[in-house]
């Protein structure tokens, strides 16, 4: 086991976050070839069953079985938080980089530049992608990865340039290394404990956020399976059928907090003397 | 403090400058085509060409850029081009249903964060501590609009003392039923950005714990949690005001949702509504304001947090 994997395991909300991660992508991956009943096979005669054998949590209006819904929703949720990571990655590496390791002018331009876009909700970013391509699944993906994207770019970027000032990396310039091996080889390296950090929190939004989005008709079509369109559809019998609506939420609310979990405790392993400072990195979840 | 005063509001002016140059080109350059994408993919191209003609879509994105700038520093926000009312009139009139509601999420949220970031803070490693941070990483995680149902299910199903949707038609004229018809959202919006702050004042709190002067005020005699309320309090307040920024973006947001849930005719409602119907024309001013909002909201932050902090003044 790798020591940062065996110090998570040792710390308690580390330990949980692992475990709750673990179990999202196992049921992500059992719900592509098995789930209780098909999500999608409405059983007119089983409507709105309360949680019993065969239906664990119970049934939607139209009879379909609530376990399996959000099992196949666990499917969407691991997709835009993996694509939101990926571009989030992306654009903060890029932008840290830019902002880190160019001439001056381009250097002050992008941190400008990032202080300005760090202002932006993800929440206005969907608003804006999805008023010209529409709602879907690629609209959170882009907006939460963008949005975080820069916040990663903001916390990392003063990270790569200390690096950039050690020794080290002044010997591998000198030994003949360009610029770009430079950066794989020596600074991402040394600077992937805050990233990891970040990663780790975006990832969480990206789950709220499709919720929200998916919600309110940006994220998610109707059709697909997904936590927050059952949210919206099970909201519209909230009246009669109030407990209907605990499941995904339930759901939504674990795997968020796992992820906040996994990412704090990210951080106290790779960085003890964070432990008492304040959360200042941290950005409250502007979104869902 | 002036020259402070001074580079920030360059930064911000710069902050509105991009992002109506951002806002503009997404909503422009990336469809192709904004007229064809009003007149829908049944019109005929002649409808499109008039009614690009009538828009002045035919004229060059400066000009364009330049008409709607010029018409958002004048106070004209356009007109929507599916209703021909004035975007401007309308925000006006929403934002009777948004202010007030952010104003009373906002209340909230300092209600719950300060006394119970506090407590947790002061009962560290107490039960009644642990259980409040413990309470407040579970609330943080829980999606807004979650939340705002089973605020729903609680009291408006199961007890009945408040309304679960909608806003009196009368608007202000019915301010006992208006306060009413807000009070579960803008609870939900408080208690979820109140968790996140809570956060902020504890680990702000256990910060002034270690400070040389509240060692010194415990050890003239006071005990460690009187000299903490007295002299550490004073710092907690500032780091407050420096995420307090934040917390009204994330309340702005969150009323996007929550009016969608709660079916409140505010500013976020009608939004999601214009993305959805696509009135670019409008939804291009709308974002405009609050991501301005945001932006002024985070310059005053800025601005306060630098007056009141006197290390702050002395560093500049």
């Amino acid at each position: 086991m790798p020591r940062w994997l065996r110090l998570l395991w040792s710390n308690g909300t580390g330990r949980f976050g692992l475990i709750v991660m673990a179990t999202v992508a196992l049921v992500a991956l059992v719900s592509l070839l098995w789930t209780p009943f098909d999500p999608l096979d409405a059983d007119v005669r089983n409507r709105w069953a309360a949680p019993s054998w065969p239906h664990l949590l119970g049934t939607d209006g139209t009879g379909r079985d609530i376990l399996s819904l959000i099992m196949a929703g666990t499917r969407t949720t691991v997709f835009v938080s993996a694509g939101a990571g990926i571009v989030a990655t992306v654009v903060g590496i890029a932008l840290a980089a830019l902002g880190a390791l160019t001439a001056r002018w381009m250097r002050e331009t992008v941190a400008v530049l990032v202080d300005i876009l760090i202002a932006f909700p993800v929440l206005i970013i969907a608003m804006m992608i999805s008023s010209v391509w529409g709602g879907s699944l690629w609209v959170v993906i882009w907006a939460v990865g963008i949005g975080f994207g820069v916040n990663i770019a903001r916390v990392t970027r003063p990270e790569l340039r200390r690096v950039q000032q050690s020794d080290f990396v002044l010997a591998g310039r000198a030994s003949g290394l360009t610029a770009s091996q430079n950066l794989v080889r020596h600074l991402l390296p040394n600077v992937a404990q805050v990233f990891i950090v970040q990663l780790s929190w975006s990832m969480a939004v990206a789950v709220l956020a499709e919720a929200g989005l998916s919600y309110l008709g940006f994220g998610a079509s109707v059709t697909e399976p997904s936590w927050g369109i059952l949210l919206a559809d099970l909201q519209r019998y909230i009246g009669i059928h109030p407990l209907s609506v605990l499941w995904p939420g339930l759901a939504i609310t674990v795997t968020v907090l796992a992820l906040n979990l996994l990412g704090d405790a990210l951080r106290e392993a790779t960085d003890p003397t964070l432990q008492h400072r304040m959360a200042e990195i941290r950005t409250p979840e502007v979104v869902a | 403090m002036i020259r402070y005063a001074l580079t920030r509001g360059v930064l911000l002016v710069a902050g509105l400058l991009v992002s109506s140059v951002l806002i503009f080109l997404t909503l422009r350059v990336f469809p192709g085509d904004v007229a064809q994408i009003i007149a829908g993919t049944q019109a005929s191209p002649a409808a499109v060409e008039a009614l690009r003609e009538s828009l002045g879509l035919n004229r060059p994105l400066m000009a364009q850029y330049g008409d709607w700038i010029g018409g958002v520093l004048t106070g004209d926000l356009g007109t929507s081009q599916l209703s021909g009312v004035s975007v401007g009139a309308e925000l006006a009139q929403k934002a009777q249903v948004t202010v007030p509601l952010g104003i009373m999420s906002l209340v909230i949220a300092l209600l719950i964060a300060v006394p119970f970031g506090i407590g947790s803070a002061l009962l560290r490693g107490r039960a009644g501590g642990t259980a409040i941070s413990v309470t407040a990483q579970a609330l943080a995680a829980v999606p807004v609009i979650w939340a705002g149902m089973m605020l729903i299910v609680v009291f408006a199903v199961w007890l009945g003392w408040l309304p679960a949707q909608g806003f009196p038609r009368q608007g202000w004229d019915q301010p006992w039923q208006a306060v009413r018809a807000l009070l579960l959202p803008a609870l939900t919006i408080g208690i979820v950005e109140g968790a996140m702050l809570l956060r902020f004042v504890r680990s702000a709190t256990l910060q002034a714990r270690g400070q040389d002067f509240v060692r010194t005020a415990a050890a003239k005699g006071l005990t460690r949690n009187r000299a903490l309320i007295l002299h550490g309090i004073p710092a907690v307040g500032l780091s407050i005001v420096t995420v307090l920024g934040l917390q009204i973006a994330g309340i702005i947001v969150g009323s996007v949702v929550i009016e969608q849930l709660f079916t409140l005719p505010g500013i976020g409602r009608m939004l999601v509504a214009d993305v959805g119907t696509r009135d670019l024309i409008k939804v291009q001013s709308e974002l405009l304001v609050l991501t301005g909002l945001v932006l002024i909201v985070g310059f005053i932050v800025d601005l306060v947090h630098h007056f009141v902090d006197p290390r702050q003044r002395e560093a500049a």
